[in-house]
């Protein structure tokens, strides 16, 4: 019995949401009368943290302090239409729909400010600290709070804003199949290193490495949390999960997490990453996504790693032991490849 | 179905329920205690989202008979805050972005408790050895190792 070692690499280019229907997203913010903001969104906060980013995003394009703002998601009765959370479109396209939005209510902010003050709206700015000032005169001041008190009970006015973000559909070329499925696309390369037991077949990983391209980080604590996780994702797919359909029969299927194998605490292994920011110039302030490209590169690398230590090249996934095994013994054994 | 009464103490504080044979812990603290902090998982101990600690010890409430804790003390993520504080590992695990979607959160922070309790200074393989029985989907569990350490090193240098 012997383990071998082996190194894979595998590179992606990854389309952020998609071509169906114009994969629309809408945002509406509104003001209360204590001066904090609302935003409202029917999309949904899996925990990957698309309410932080949209807040961030909100409070950014008012020019009033984060705290200031709460976003209330995943209501589809009350909040405006969203595609959903996938695709890794929620910071791009939700992203953007709040930006539109938190831009008009911006306007209107100003506009209810400067009739308070009683200067022209396009010489005031907002000191992201809940404050609107007269431009090279900071005492010419008012709080937001009081732009909202002022809105609602003297002026009439709501603070609000209403933003979508709508990609023009993109329709097949008859005679060539060309198409823009997407309009960015975020990048990344991952090398994994494994040990592969040619006695039982078993694929355990040593290291991986990654970097990826994924527009501006506006969360980096948000980018590395998903990155970190979505790694095992892949490798869970990669080795581990077989999910519906790729069954002999449906009633072969998993049950319980007892039956679906994903990786343990103890499986895991060291990965260094590193994310490079080239800000998209159609995303909110630059972000594309760093969804599902997460785990995508994995599976390949994976697989790659395995042909380089032990010679066999298996295309289906999971890559379980039995594949892994029945391969080295068609092929009289294992046969390390070169190592770079 | 004939009910049985049954008393334990509850994170410090004594209850009293009646419960069916064969009712498990999970069910007993979820449904007839209302603590909803235990999560039901895959109910044949597979996930460890359920667990709790009976008497100090680490056990997987969707596989304890409600009956196994009479007289014994029951203690569930809802009874680790301390009043308006979070408890170390929780504060850990916020700081360390150790949880995503939260479902395996009780889980793991009662996991993590039974180790710290008896062991305050672990290495990181005692850590991944006590949440061995516990999976995750989102976090690659590298987040949740860490805030464990972290939590362990905060209280060793408090």
């Amino acid at each position: 019995m012997t383990r071998h070692r082996g190194r894979g690499i595998a590179s992606i280019n990854y389309p952020i949401g998609m071509n169906l229907g114009g994969d629309p997203s809408q945002a509406l913010v509104h003001s209360n009368p204590s001066g904090k903001f609302t935003v409202a969104l029917s999309s949904i906060d899996l925990g990957q943290g698309m309410k932080s980013v949209t807040r961030q995003i909100c409070a950014e394009t008012l020019g009033v302090p984060v705290e200031d703002v709460y976003v209330d998601t995943a209501d589809s009765d009350t909040g405006p239409h969203c595609m959903g959370s996938f695709a890794s479109r929620g910071t791009h396209r939700v992203g953007n729909a709040v930006m539109a939005a938190a831009r008009e209510a911006r306007g209107v902010m100003m506009e209810a400010a400067a009739e308070e003050l009683e200067v022209n709206a396009a010489d005031l700015e907002t000191d992201g600290r809940g404050n609107i000032h007269v431009k090279g005169a900071p005492h010419r001041s008012i709080s937001t709070k009081d732009v909202a008190i002022a809105a609602q009970f003297k002026q009439g006015k709501t603070i609000s804003g209403r933003g979508i973000f709508l990609v023009p559909l993109s329709n097949v070329d008859p005679e060539t199949g060309e198409m823009s499925p997407a309009t960015c696309y975020a990048h990344a390369c991952l090398v994994a290193e494994v040990e592969v037991d040619d006695e039982t077949g078993e694929v355990a990983m040593v290291r991986m490495d990654s970097a990826y391209e994924l527009g501006r980080a506006l969360n980096p604590r948000l980018v590395e949390q998903q990155l970190v996780g979505g790694a095992w994702m892949g490798v869970s797919h990669a080795l581990y999960e077989t999910p519906e359909p790729y069954y002999p029969d449906p009633v072969h299927g998993p049950r319980d997490f007892v039956e679906y194998l994903m990786p343990g605490p103890g499986d895991i292994c060291p990965h260094d990453i590193a994310v490079l920011e080239r800000p998209a110039p159609d995303g909110p302030f630059g972000g594309k996504g760093p969804g599902e490209m997460c785990a995508n590169p994995v599976l390949p690398a994976v697989a790659n790693a395995i042909f380089n230590a032990v010679g066999v090249r298996i295309d289906n996934l999971p890559i379980t032991p039995e594949k892994v095994l029945r391969a080295i013994k068609a092929q009289g054994g294992a046969r390390p490849q070169a190592r770079r | 179905m004939t009910k049985t009464p049954l008393q334990f103490r509850h994170n410090g504080r004594d209850v009293a329920i009646f419960v069916d044979g064969g009712t498990n812990l999970l069910v007993a603290l979820r449904e007839l205690i209302g603590d909803m902090t235990p999560k039901f998982g895959c109910g044949q101990g597979g996930c460890g989202t359920c667990s709790v600690l009976v008497d100090g010890e680490l056990h997987l409430s969707c596989l304890t008979l409600a009956e196994t804790v009479a007289g014994r003390s029951v203690e569930t993520l809802d009874g680790m805050k301390q009043g308006p504080n979070l408890h170390p590992l929780q504060r850990a695990f916020a700081d360390s972005f150790a949880a995503q979607c939260g479902y395996c959160t009780p889980g793991m922070l009662m996991a993590a408790k039974a180790l710290l309790d008896r062991n305050p200074s672990p290495s990181r393989a005692d850590v991944i050895e006590a949440i061995s029985g516990n999976i995750c989907r989102c976090t690659g569990y590298e987040p949740i190792i860490n805030a464990i350490l972290a939590a362990a090193g905060g209280r060793a240098s408090a």
